[in-house]
């Protein structure tokens, strides 16, 4: 372990993680979105009202979590006991720390510890459970059904095709490209950093506003008909309306180019948003794409309070990292050609 | 909160090289608002009406300025007063031929200091490289307003979003915390207060990388901008915004226009995710070359 490790593990990690557990639910009181309709956990709180009577879900929120998507092949069970879930926390918490060990290229990219990006730093909701994935029950994503698998590897060939991972921009993932993060979604998970939301509601409508790409969704609530089938955008087509305490929010009309878990244009995601207390949004999205997997999954994470305000994520702007990875490669390039030629026909 | 807003980085036409205060500037403020306040009020196109309506109202009592807006204008050409042109880019023909469009400044013409004058010159004459249109680049404020597309506003109490269509550009203005600017940014950093009718933004923490418009009409990280937003109707806004720079302008000078409210029940803001359609442009000459 080294001294950075230590000092950020007996500074921080600790005391967030124990305010973290206490405020934790038992495991018996969750449940799983097929059992929940409007969630038993909601049972004592009832969301304040908006002037137009729209329950209350406005202010500043983190999904920021370290539960994974899908459940480790090693865990069996859907919660852990608060002992075992200080302990992951923990982990991961320990793993982020080394990547701010000094002289590595994480360290040199982004100190995690130092710009108080990291998650064990700032708000996040308690959470038992073992995985995002609540449907299917083992916690992991259903099998592909024969359409998603010819597509994956369809995909993969045309991956493939287009060189290597640095050959053009294209190639680079959407994240280094600035035009959509798992923040942003759909639908909208935590990453490393930085998973800061605002909410904002008005008549007919309920803002979100993601940090990351200053990326905002104006979800329309007055029962519009969806965009035309021929019009697709990278984060769909979204409508919402309230059934009771919760938000729900259908979503079409996606691109093939953005594969969330490897899905497919027909996805239809459809999330709910529930405030279950003062300080926290339960979450929930059900997946249906039967072009991808053979059977819909759902997922739920809480989101936390958090504080502001939200700073202009200027991503593209400032995209040096994109410019210099593609420079370097061909720089890179043309070293190997020239050391290739000399080593052909020495002097 | 004026001194505060300007910057001591030389910029390439330096004013100032000696790095010393160039005005005493809460005087020279003061004698150039009063100066254009007489101007103001006359060009206002029927200013006595606008200035009688009394908008719906918010929840909090405040005007209700919640929507879908937009500028109908050729001013994201050039805010000054110009004749029609034909494209920059040659391929583009007619169908992305510059449309005439008369100022939407006071007193017509934007004063700018004589080096000043020089870069907006060279500006417009590298306009296909140097506009951060373009780019996709956040586009500003004031230039925000008047692009071509509409932009949507979610009014709160403590907060009133701006949100654009051209490169998902976002403002949030604070109604009740009222802060410096924390960094300089693209959108800058708006305070917003009501002053009866009208809703005023004061931003600073600008960056000194955007432009007016597409002829080149710049400024510098001093950027100042005061708007006020009034409803003239309950489907239009008279809005007005005074731009102040000392490192680039001679004084203070305002523009005003109208927002008109999208009607149509199906109005909604369309995702322009830019930035994937300037990638070959910014990076296309990055790409692998096939090997020989």
């Amino acid at each position: 372990m080294n001294h950075r490790f230590l000092v950020l593990l007996s500074g921080l990690v600790v005391p967030a993680a124990v305010t973290w557990l206490s405020t934790m639910p038992v495991a018996g009181q969750a449940r799983s979105v097929g059992a929940t309709t409007s969630g038993s956990s909601a049972k004592a709180y009832t969301a304040p009202r908006t002037p137009d009577g729209q329950p209350d879900l406005q202010g500043i929120w983190t999904n920021a979590t370290y539960t994974p998507l899908e459940r480790s092949k090693d865990v069996t069970k859907e919660f852990y006991t608060r002992e075992e879930a200080l302990e992951v926390a923990k982990r991961a918490a320990a793993q982020e720390a080394e990547q701010t060990e000094p002289g590595t290229v994480p360290d040199v990219h982004y100190d995690f510890t130092q710009f108080g990006l990291d998650r064990s730093q700032g708000a996040m909701a308690s959470n038992l459970r073992t995985s995002l994935i609540v449907d299917p029950p083992d916690g992991r994503l259903p099998p592909l059904s024969a359409e998603g698998q010819r597509r994956a590897a369809e995909r993969a060939a045309a991956r493939k095709s287009r060189g290597g991972p640095h050959d053009a921009v294209q190639n680079e993932p959407l994240g280094a490209r600035c035009i959509l993060m798992d923040r942003n979604g759909p639908p909208m998970l935590a990453g490393a950093y930085n998973n800061t939301y605002q909410i904002m509601q008005a008549p007919g409508y309920v803002m979100i506003l993601t940090e990351m790409l200053h990326d905002v969704r104006i979800i329309p609530l007055d029962g519009r008909p969806h965009l035309p089938p021929n019009v697709r955008q990278w984060t769909g087509s979204y409508r919402g309306h309230w059934e009771g305490q919760t938000l729900v929010v259908e979503t079409t009309n996606l691109t093939d180019k953005f594969a969330f878990q490897g899905s497919s244009e027909n996805m239809r995601l459809t999330e709910r948003f529930t405030r279950v207390a003062e300080d926290t949004i339960r979450y929930q999205f059900t997946v249906e794409d039967p072009s991808t997997w053979t059977r819909p999954w759902s997922a739920e994470v809480p989101w936390k309070k958090d504080s502001g305000p939200i700073f202009e994520h200027a991503c593209h702007e400032g995209n040096y990292g994109l410019y210099n990875t593609l420079v370097g490669a061909r720089a890179e390039e043309k070293r190997a050609a020239e050391e290739a030629a000399k080593k052909k026909s020495p002097k | 909160m004026v001194e505060s807003g300007f910057r001591t980085r030389t910029l390439a036409f330096d004013p100032n090289p000696a790095g010393g205060e160039l005005y005493p500037m809460r005087k020279w403020l003061r004698c150039a608002l009063t100066a254009s306040l007489g101007v103001t009020l006359a060009v206002i196109p029927a200013g006595g009406q606008t200035r009688t309506y009394r908008a719906p109202r918010a929840a909090d009592g405040k005007p209700n300025f919640n929507g879908i807006w937009q500028a109908l204008n050729e001013a994201y050409w050039d805010i000054e007063a110009h004749a029609a042109a034909p494209s920059p880019v040659l391929e583009l023909g007619a169908a992305h031929a510059v449309a005439g469009g008369l100022s939407i400044i006071d007193g017509g013409t934007i004063l700018y200091k004589p080096l000043a004058l020089a870069k907006k010159q060279e500006n417009y004459a590298n306009r296909l490289k140097l506009d951060p249109e373009i780019r996709c680049y956040l586009p500003g404020v004031p230039r925000a307003n008047y692009m071509p597309y509409p932009f949507q506003v979610i009014q709160g109490p403590k907060y009133i979003m701006m949100i654009y269509t051209f490169a998902g550009a976002v403002r949030t203005i604070y109604m009740d915390e009222h802060k410096e600017a924390p960094a300089d940014s693209w959108m800058g950093w708006s305070n917003g207060h009501w002053e009866g009718e009208t809703l005023v933004v004061d931003t600073t923490g600008f960056n000194e990388q955007t432009w007016f418009d597409r002829a080149g009409n710049f400024h510098s990280d001093a950027l100042h901008v005061v708007e006020r937003y009034t409803a003239a109707s309950p489907d239009h806004l008279l809005y007005e915004a005074t731009i102040e720079d000392p490192n680039v302008f001679t004084r203070p000078w305002k523009i005003s226009m109208l927002l008109y409210r999208r009607l149509e029940k199906s109005a909604q803001i369309m995702e322009f995710r830019c930035v994937e359609f300037v990638e070959e442009l910014m990076y296309g000459h990055l790409r692998k070359k096939p090997s020989e």
